[in-house]
């Protein structure tokens, strides 16, 4: 699969054949590597390593004709995370829980995810969450004593998380953004952390420019990557285009997730972005939940997408 | 020009109620404006876009827009002057202009939808 701003529309249709069995990412020396995984013995989970969940996406009401079904893929996405074995450590929901704040829809999610066993489900918001009241549901919800604006920092066995929030500064004509509040606030939490310190962003909009010209961009994002520059080791995970990509700029990779509801189209093609409807026995095989692999004394977190197929 | 144009075929294809629909007993000077109310211009919401970014219509015209796309959209003025909620497929939203003036709106799930409705005195 190419990187970057230029997205090879057949590698990413092989990628996303590849990953119907599921794949596992890993870099060595800046260069993506990928092989298939099957069934087989779990990896034994030692020490200080452990593995979490990245689920995007999830848009809770969505009744439309890519998936008349969203809320029975996101039951089937719960299935994949509770048969994964060892447990994830805990779960991070990078956005688009519902769509379009359709009541009853926060609940839907937080209390099936709830369900799957593990202590925490971190969230960020995606615009369908926010956009109707300006987020005041989802921050009174989610992100109570919280440090802002729903923006979120905490440490995990030696690894340094960050959710950041890039729907709520939404204007006419313009892209989303961080704002100058969340950016000095990054700064400074990154500030006293060793450059030797893993480090996890999370945030629902790609902080890298992923294709502008739909809003597949944060506008500030590179600010806050600025920032993140002297880590040996950082790890970006986004969702918002409902497709696996994948760039690494030195020692920064980027994800994007799979949704668990429908698949949109690669970046470019097509009239605009949004739900597109792929033949119903094909649907499953586009949507997904990633498993990330930490391991003490790799560079690279191993990132493993498991479609729902 | 063009978006005149398609202004007024816009204008042209909304159908205003028909006099029968309105009570018989009605004095011909509300019937005259509930017809002027009622007409109106349809904007398109597909693909990710206003089929017509720009209106122009006469105050006192109702503007109706409706989601063609299976994603949900917005129609917000960038000044509160209106504001939809989350437009599923198919479903509509209308806004009468009582005053002259350029009212620019946008998608607040994509900010990068934007259009405005210019509204013109009603006598000119």
């Amino acid at each position: 699969m190419s990187d970057g701003h230029e997205v090879d529309r057949r590698g990413f249709l092989q990628c996303m054949a590849w990953t119907g069995t599921g794949l596992i990412w890993s870099v060595v020396g800046g260069v993506p590597r990928s092989r298939a995984f099957g069934p087989g013995p779990a990896e034994a989970q030692s020490g200080e390593s452990f593995s979490f969940v990245q689920i995007s996406d999830t848009h809770i009401g969505f009744k439309g004709a890519a998936n008349p079904d969203a809320l029975g893929t996101f039951e089937a996405a719960i299935g994949r995370i509770k048969a994964l074995d060892p447990k994830p450590a805990f779960l991070i929901h990078t956005g688009d829980i519902t769509h379009a704040q359709k009541p009853g829809a926060f609940d839907t999610v937080s209390e099936a995810l709830k369900g799957v066993g593990v202590e925490k489900t971190f969230y960020v918001p995606g615009e369908n969450d926010v956009f109707a009241d300006g987020g005041t549901e989802y921050l009174n919800r989610f992100a109570v004593g919280g440090p802002g604006r729903g923006w979120q920092t905490f440490d995990y066995r030696g690894v340094h998380f960050v959710g950041l929030v890039n729907v709520l500064n939404f204007k006419a004509g313009k892209l989303g953004s961080l704002g100058p509040e969340q950016l000095e606030w990054l700064e400074r939490d990154l500030a006293p952390l060793a450059s030797s310190t893993p480090v996890v962003v999370f945030a629902h909009v790609p902080l890298w420019a992923v294709y502008p010209e739909w809003g597949w961009v944060t506008d500030d994002g590179t600010q806050a990557l600025a920032y993140l520059k002297r880590f040996g080791s950082v790890t970006v995970l986004n969702g918002h285009i409902h497709q696996i990509m994948q760039k690494v700029e030195g020692n920064v990779t980027f994800h994007t997730a799979r949704s668990t509801a429908f698949p949109q189209p690669a970046p470019g093609v097509g009239p605009g972005p949004g739900p597109i409807k792929v033949p119903v026995e094909e649907l499953r095989g586009v949507l997904g939940v990633r498993e990330v692999r930490y391991a003490p004394g790799q560079s690279r977190l191993a990132v493993v997408d498991t479609s729902l197929a | 020009m063009k978006a005149l144009l398609a202004a007024a075929a816009l204008l042209l294809a909304w159908p205003a109620v028909a006099p029968a629909q309105m009570p018989a007993h009605m004095p011909a000077q509300m019937r005259a404006r509930m017809s002027a109310q009622t007409e109106g211009a349809q904007v398109e919401i597909r693909a990710h876009g206003f089929s017509t970014p720009t209106v122009t219509v006469k105050a006192g015209t109702t503007v109706t827009w409706i989601n063609h796309d299976d994603d949900a959209h917005t129609v917000t003025s960038t000044v509160n002057a209106f504001r939809s909620p989350g437009l599923d497929t198919d479903e509509t939203f209308s806004h009468t202009f009582t005053t002259p003036g350029t009212y620019e709106y946008y998608c607040t799930l994509h900010p990068l939808m934007t259009g405005k409705v210019i509204v013109t005195p009603e006598r000119s």
